[in-house]
């Protein structure tokens, strides 16, 4: 999975990043069930592998007129991602391993089911909820005004 | 499982995704990127809520996945329009509103 994700940013081609990617979606719905999320992990597959590919998929066809390896696809700073990646990488590192140590997580048998969740969804949280839809909602007519020939 | 051993996932994925976002300069990569760092952010969602046995972290990382395919939407769309204005979706050629 770190493998696959080196690749999405390494890579010289477009089609292959967002193929790659999948992969990477992929991993981190395996680690999500892993985590006793279940209706995360679907979501995760469902909307990620599903539908954001396909958005990724589109707008590189709708944007480059050539398939295959490009060359141009890094900026100058590159070399300057590379310090400032495993700076960031260091400190977290360091982070998790002075608070958590070895510290290990319960052992449950117990998934975490859908009816919790819109329970807290429809409950505590339901003004996030609003908020997101609007912001659905905004998303939708916004792309369509972007993307429409006028 | 050790709680260390996703959270150092999440945090490679993280920096990955950070050195993508500075390194590329294709706006479609950008975005991918993007969706590294976000993917990351729900792996520390679920962890910490699978470690302090309650649910709000699900409830989070669902809307994290669902703001995520928002913004990827009006990214495209942004891309597009820039495509068809400029020609090319190279971030370093859009300096009009530089100073």
């Amino acid at each position: 999975m770190i493998v696959a994700a080196l690749r999405v940013v390494t890579t010289n081609n477009v089609v292959h990043a967002a193929l790659w990617l999948v992969v990477v979606l992929a991993g981190a719905a395996a680690q999500y069930i892993l985590l006793a999320a279940e209706l995360v992990a679907v979501t995760q597959v469902l909307v990620y592998i599903g539908a954001v590919m396909v958005l990724f998929l589109f707008g590189t066809m709708l944007t480059r007129a050539r398939i295959g390896a490009e060359s141009d696809l890094n900026n100058s700073y590159k070399m300057l991602g590379i310090p400032v990646a495993l700076v960031m990488l260091a400190a977290m590192g360091l982070a998790l391993i002075s608070s958590f140590g070895d510290e290990k997580l319960p052992q449950t048998s117990t998934v975490v089911s859908s009816q919790e969740i819109s329970d807290q969804i429809f409950g505590p949280y339901l003004l996030p909820f609003w908020a997101l839809s609007f912001v659905l909602l905004a998303a939708v007519v916004g792309a369509i005004v972007l993307a429409r020939k006028d | 499982m050790f709680v260390n051993q996703f959270l150092f996932l999440a945090a490679v994925l993280f920096c990955i995704g950070v050195y993508g976002v500075v390194a590329r300069k294709n706006a479609v990569l950008m975005l991918m990127s993007i969706e590294l760092i976000l993917n990351s952010v729900n792996i520390n969602l679920l962890t910490f809520a699978l470690r302090n046995g309650s649910t709000d972290g699900h409830v989070f990382a669902l809307y994290i996945i669902a703001v995520a395919a928002a913004e990827v939407g009006v990214g495209l769309g942004l891309v597009l329009l820039v495509y068809r204005n400029k020609k090319t979706i190279s971030v370093d050629d859009l300096s009009e509103m530089r100073g």
